[in-house]
């Protein structure tokens, strides 16, 4: 067994950590310092991609971390140009995963905030998030890829951080041309300079680790491997201290949970999805953000994909409502008969790439 | 010689895995075009009785791996 442990990912872990509890001090939503799907949903519909009032907003934290991941990878001599990957199959992937993540409420990365922050139901994310990399992994074994990319133009590999920096910018000096949500959880917000700062050092320090939510129990299965799930449970001890530092931690509970929902077979089914997808992308939402600033087109493409996903599920209703109190009565939230349906399809379609991209021994 | 260039992670090292399991080699040479691809291989490597020296030339790796 492989129980080597690259100290840089002990750092990021506790970094990353670290971030995700000051962020949420500074004003992000509870339990969403960083959320890699929430994120990209909240700039869909800043740029009126989807038109859900209460999750808009441009977070500065996603270009923070694609352009940390390209700086890093330009000073190392990582950085390369390449793609040409089944970029369309990313792309559909990538909406998918989206989907499964908004099911949920939460990417992989925000799946461990919530753990630390006390809350059952991300731990049945976490559930069907293995079960869904377990089910990747078969697929691996059976000679599932994408197959090869290949260096391209170096105009390429700067795409999509050059289009969310120039958004970015965009929407600090002609703020008009966007949607900024008054309530919700895309009204709240640390402020901008501090959420590209630390954006920018996350980035950095991932770029350098290769943290990855999704690599880290891939690994364990396939390799016996635990180097990268050590920066996952990093994240989690951290920000379980940092919340208990804080007076945040009230405890283990399934109910009342921040931008949550105990519908606990689409917490599962939804993170299935994502956790699936993302063992075939080769990497989490978070991983994709850092492979295209480290050049890579297919994953920008991915990207592109996820904001997609991001805005058809809220455009057409596929998203997860969080519980919420009405009159005194607790009211369980959950996905609508469109959410489940997405899923269902997510998981046909899925298998139908898995088992149509494996290729014969 | 295993060519995984182009490959994304982690397939580069599925590939070791299962010529290692196949054919128990005692020397095993792999390209690969990436530092993850490296350090993974590496990892695995060194962790299954291998040695391993690593040659770079124009933004390609040649991973030589010999049984210790």
């Amino acid at each position: 067994m492989t129980k080597r442990i690259n100290p840089w990912m002990i750092l990021t872990g506790i970094a990353v950590g670290a971030a995700a509890v000051l962020l949420t001090k500074a004003g992000n939503p509870k339990n969403m310092g960083f959320c890699i799907a929430c994120f990209l949903r909240d700039i869909a519909g800043s740029v009126k991609l989807h038109s859900a009032a209460p999750v808009q907003y441009f977070r500065p934290e996603i270009p923070g971390l694609v352009l940390g991941a390209m700086l890093t990878a330009l000073i190392s001599g990582e950085w390369k140009a390449r793609a040409g990957s089944a970029p369309a199959t990313r792309f559909i992937l990538g909406a998918f995963v989206m989907i499964g993540a908004l099911v949920f409420l939460g990417c992989p990365l925000r799946m461990i905030i919530r753990m630390g922050g006390g809350d059952l139901n991300a731990f049945v994310g976490l559930a069907g998030f293995a079960a869904g990399i377990f089910i990747g992994t078969i697929f691996l074994k059976k000679g599932f890829s994408l197959k090869r990319s290949y260096q391209v133009s170096a105009t390429d590999g700067f795409v999509l951080p050059g289009m969310l920096v120039f958004l970015f910018v965009l929407s600090l000096v002609l703020p008009a041309l966007f949607v900024f949500s008054e309530s919700g959880p895309g009204s709240m917000h640390a402020p901008a300079v501090l959420s590209l700062a630390v954006a920018l050092a996350v980035g950095a320090l991932a770029q350098k680790s290769r943290l990855c939510m999704a690599g880290g129990i891939r690994d364990v299965i396939l390799f016996g491997d635990f180097n990268l799930i050590s920066g996952f449970v990093m994240i989690f001890l951290t920000v379980l201290a940092g919340n208990y530092a804080l007076g945040n931690f009230a405890g283990f509970s399934f109910v009342s949970q921040p931008v949550a929902h105990s519908a606990s077979l689409w917490n599962f089914l939804g993170m299935t999805l994502a956790g699936w997808g993302s063992v075939l992308l080769g990497g989490c939402p978070l991983r994709q953000l850092i492979l295209a600033g480290e050049g890579n087109g297919d994953s920008a493409v991915t990207v592109l994909g996820m904001i997609a996903g991001a805005a058809f599920a809220h455009n057409f209703a596929l998203a997860g409502a969080a519980d919420s109190v009405a009159d005194g009565v607790y009211k369980v939230g959950g996905i609508g008969l469109n959410g489940k349906v997405a899923v269902v399809i997510g998981l046909a379609v899925l298998l139908a790439i898995s088992f149509k991209n494996c290729e014969k021994e | 010689m295993i060519d995984a260039r182009g490959l994304s992670c982690p397939m580069p090292v599925v590939m070791v895995q299962k010529e290692v399991k196949k054919s128990d080699p005692s020397e095993l040479e792999v390209l690969v075009d990436s530092m993850v691809c490296v350090e993974n291989i590496t990892r695995f490597a060194n962790t299954h009785g291998f040695a391993v020296e690593t040659k770079e030339a124009g933004g390609e790796y040649t991973l030589r791996l010999v049984k210790r």
